[in-house]
């Protein structure tokens, strides 16, 4: 009880700090850009023009579809990510020479930054949805090769020949072993291939030049000179980034944890 | 029921040589234990026999079968933590009846029934990791009988636990023992251990492992740590040990 009234009091206390420094901000947006006309109304966004802005997209749907748009790229290209990296990285496990031969090339190509993909992916697919899908998908499928021979090679192997021992062989060491004793490690590389394949996206939406998605509605607010539009995309990609991170994949990363006895 | 060893010899690429013509017969209701120092190839040994590791020459045949890799005839129970960590208590005891395709109710029955001889039935949910050491070597020990394999290799399975513990887990297992149809083959350093448990000691000798010895060792059960025939005998152990000890470090010595 003691614990939740302070953990009360202190969201209490965040929250008026937050409010305090809002003010603030509107405050001195209407001193320096409003009354002394000191910086350029443009360059600068206000809580109040935020509040419009935000109205403004969600009364168009403009928001909604923006986030629908980028949603749908992001499902398909993370899932053909997930499908190809798992099965990569398991690929990696099963030789050792091929884990030797290309693994070096796959950690390079994690370390690119995903944007410079797009030209290939304009010359292959055009002003598409495909383009950006395909900038998700090799931001995000080389992380999760990575993370998926990783986890499956920290399997502690005392576990396996054990399970050996007990009359374990063949696919059953996969299913019943090596499945849910990667599980806590596999969630968190998930947990980093997803914010690859969000970063990848929103790049990609705003560098490829094709229409949709959150990255075209922030590029649109720079073509209209509308700084209060690009900064509630900035805030709109932010908090769906910690919604999905922390409250989904950290909780299930949590659970997992948890559950092994890791925490 | 029987396991045969004939010449056994295992040797690895970087440290040479590690058992040399290892040739043994283990029967039937047996409780064998393998003592030798450390670094002696005993580990090595228990894996050969379980099929997680192959001899170099040499051969094993588990009742005129030659091994060709694990089975759940010769289960294994490791040293340290090796439950299934997103399993909870009785779910790991069931690992093996599910791989065996019992049914569902036959698993349960076969379970409770290894819970209850090593009395731990009211932790049968419990997820392991909540469990403390002594605990879990027990539901590693009812997950290995619960197999009801012919044949239970035991790793040196208590030495991680605290003095108190191991005492009570051996008489524990001793008594268990006497009421199965199993043959134990436990590795230990322990002397104390080894006579505790054993029919027959199987003394090792390092650098290579070789038998030194076999020693029958017939002393009404359940055997007291003091009884004056057991002093005897550790005593006589331990000078053949010390000699052992003395002997492979300096043939370390040279080597280095």
């Amino acid at each position: 009880m003691k614990k939740k009234a302070r953990s009360f009091r202190d969201s209490a206390k965040i929250s008026l700090l937050y409010v305090f420094l809002i003010a603030a901000w509107q405050f001195s947006y209407y001193i320096f850009v409003e009354k002394l006309s000191m910086v350029k109304m443009y360059m600068f966004p206000s809580p109040k023009g935020i509040v419009y802005s935000l109205a403004n997209l969600i009364g168009n749907d403009i928001l909604l579809d923006a986030v629908l748009s980028s949603f749908r790229k992001m499902l398909i290209g993370f899932s053909v990510s997930l499908i190809a990296g798992i099965l990569l990285g398991l690929l990696l496990t099963r030789s050792a020479f091929l884990s030797k031969a290309i693994k070096p090339f796959i950690l390079g190509l994690q370390t690119l930054p995903s944007i410079c993909f797009v030209p290939f992916a304009l010359l292959w697919f055009g002003l598409s949805d495909t383009a950006t899908i395909f900038v998700v998908v090799v931001g995000s499928v080389f992380s999760i090769c990575i993370s998926t021979e990783s986890a499956v090679k920290n399997v502690n192997p005392v576990f396996i020949r054990a399970a050996k021992t007990m009359g374990a062989s063949g696919a059953d060491i996969y299913t019943k072993i090596i499945l849910p004793a990667s599980i806590p490690e596999f969630v968190s590389g998930l947990k980093h291939g997803w914010s690859f394949a969000w970063r990848a996206l929103i790049a990609g939406e705003m560098v490829s030049g094709t229409i949709g998605g959150l990255g075209y509605v922030l590029l649109v607010g720079r073509e209209l000179l509308d700084i209060n539009q690009i900064m509630v995309v900035i805030i709109i990609i932010i908090v769906i980034s910690v919604i999905i991170e922390k409250l989904i994949f950290g909780k299930a990363e949590n659970i997992a944890r948890k559950k092994m006895g890791q925490m | 029921m029987n396991i045969e060893l004939t010449d056994v010899c295992k040797s690895y690429e970087d440290y040479g040589s590690v058992l040399s013509g290892i040739s043994l017969e283990i029967k039937d209701h047996e409780f064998i234990c393998i003592l030798g120092p450390s670094g002696c190839g005993k580990s090595t040994l228990l894996n050969i026999i379980a099929g997680l590791d192959m001899p170099t020459s040499g051969s094993v045949y588990v009742n005129g079968h030659p091994v060709t890799g694990p089975s759940n005839d010769r289960v294994m129970m490791f040293q340290g933590q090796s439950l299934f960590p997103w399993l909870t208590v009785i779910e790991n005891i069931k690992f093996g009846l599910e791989l065996k395709k019992f049914s569902k109710d036959r698993q349960e029955e076969i379970a409770l029934k290894y819970l209850k001889l090593i009395k731990l039935e009211e932790f049968k949910d419990y997820n392991v990791h909540k469990l403390s050491g002594g605990m879990q070597q027990r539901v590693s020990l009812a997950r290995a009988l619960a197999i009801e394999s012919p044949f239970i290799l035991m790793d040196e399975p208590f030495s991680s636990l605290d003095k108190q513990t191991i005492n009570v887990l051996r008489e524990e297992l001793e008594y268990l023992w006497r009421s199965l149809k199993s043959t134990i083959i436990y590795v230990t350093h322990s002397v104390e251990e080894a006579i505790f448990f054993a029919d027959r000691i199987v003394m090792l000798s390092a650098n290579p492992g070789r038998i030194k010895k076999i020693i029958e060792v017939d002393l009404p059960r359940p055997r007291k740590i003091d009884d004056e025939e057991v002093i005897r005998l550790r005593a006589e152990i331990l000078k053949e040990l010390r000699y052992e000890v003395e002997l492979s470090e300096e043939k370390s010595k040279i080597v280095s």
